[in-house]
């Protein structure tokens, strides 16, 4: 094949491709239109049939709640599979505990240590606030997860690679990214238990929308949600950091 | 549960009016000023040739990103983003530069 033959096909996919794109961009409902329905009918009828007023989350937990299940999944699947790869390239090299946190230990500035001290305390407790009130405010238990995970990020990068490591052992991590991620497949299969179709809210919802005890199993499912995220993101992270360690204790720094 | 009401008539789009409504000019501004931000944040993302500008490049472009959900009313999406995009990733990538370049030394 001649550049000028590859060219030409090129040029010619090109000029069927934008014509199809274009021809698709004229049939778009115009910037800010929504053309409905669903979204107008969960506004009205969401708040009243699951008493939860974050509607995002009834959306996420309960109305495709098995679709979440599925991405939730992934992720799971996803950091297993980086734990998977990054352990066994580990296996044959000794644990460096001191010396590697010395190495690191010395990089971060006394203006990030400080930093990194000041926000650790507010970020836990803003993850713990979004991912247990997912039922009353545009949060949830993925948001949660990751603002709990930055807080041990950021006990990282306040240089102490010793107390990350023990806030963080393989074994609490593991077992509560699988507690978190079982919870909320056991949370569907207890509906199937009762009789009920699967994910469907047994818990009682509640009297008043807008209650953080409100709108039964979305808040349950919500704090699962937010154990696993926090974990599968905080297992990437410490399996980064050993293999940079590992790196650097190989390299005889 | 997953039952609709037999008697719901498909509600159409209703005006809400909240403490926290804006102007729809000063939302649209907001709006396309966030979006040449965004586009310029992505462009000067690609233009940083050094890894490790890159990353930060890449971290304020996140936070830039953060501000378009907002704007775009997807608060959620906008507490994720501000952790995924502009935390774990950028600490990821610089961990696995920081491994690279020890592997060459």
């Amino acid at each position: 094949m001649t550049p000028g033959l590859r060219r030409g096909l090129f040029l010619a996919g090109l000029a069927g491709f934008l014509a199809f794109y274009l021809w698709g961009l004229t049939g778009l409902p115009g910037f800010g239109h929504y053309p409905g329905p669903y979204g107008f009918i969960i506004n009205s009828i969401a708040v009243g049939q699951t008493k939860a007023t974050g509607v995002v989350s009834a959306v996420n937990f309960e109305y495709r709640g098995f679709d979440t299940v599925g991405e939730e999944f992934i992720l799971f699947a996803a950091a297993t599979g980086i734990a998977t790869v990054l352990r066994h390239l580990r296996a044959d090299e000794d644990e460096t505990d001191s010396d590697g946190a010395a190495v690191l230990g010395e990089g971060a500035s006394d203006t990030v240590r400080l930093a990194a001290l000041l926000f650790t305390g507010p970020t836990v407790l803003l993850g713990w606030y979004l991912a247990s009130h997912a039922q009353t405010s545009p949060s949830g238990g993925f948001q949660g997860g990751v603002v709990l995970a930055t807080a041990f990020v950021l006990v990282y990068l306040g240089g102490d690679l010793v107390t990350f490591r023990r806030i963080s052992p393989n074994d609490l991590v593991d077992s509560a990214g699988a507690v978190g991620a079982g919870g909320f497949a056991a949370v569907g299969l207890t509906a199937l238990a009762l009789g009920l179709p699967y994910l469907d809210n047994f818990l009682p919802l509640g009297a008043k929308p807008g209650a953080v005890s409100s709108s039964g199993t979305i808040a349950l499912i919500s704090f699962f949600v937010g154990i696993e995220v926090a974990a599968a993101f905080v297992l990437i992270t410490s399996e980064f950091v050993r293999q940079t360690l590992a790196a650097s204790a190989r390299s005889g720094a | 549960m997953s039952v609709l009401p037999a008697d719901l008539s498909l509600p159409r789009a209703v005006a809400v009016v909240t403490p926290y409504t804006v102007p729809t000019a000063l939302m649209d501004a907001l709006q396309i000023v966030i979006l040449v931000l965004v586009a310029a944040g992505a462009t000067m993302v690609v233009l940083t040739r050094v890894p490790v500008r890159q990353v930060i490049a890449l971290s304020a472009y996140g936070l830039l990103l953060a501000l378009l959900f907002l704007a775009f009313q997807a608060p959620d999406v906008t507490l994720s983003q501000i952790t995924v995009g502009a935390v774990v990733l950028p600490v990821l990538l610089l961990l696995t530069l920081s491994k690279v370049r020890k592997k060459e030394k």
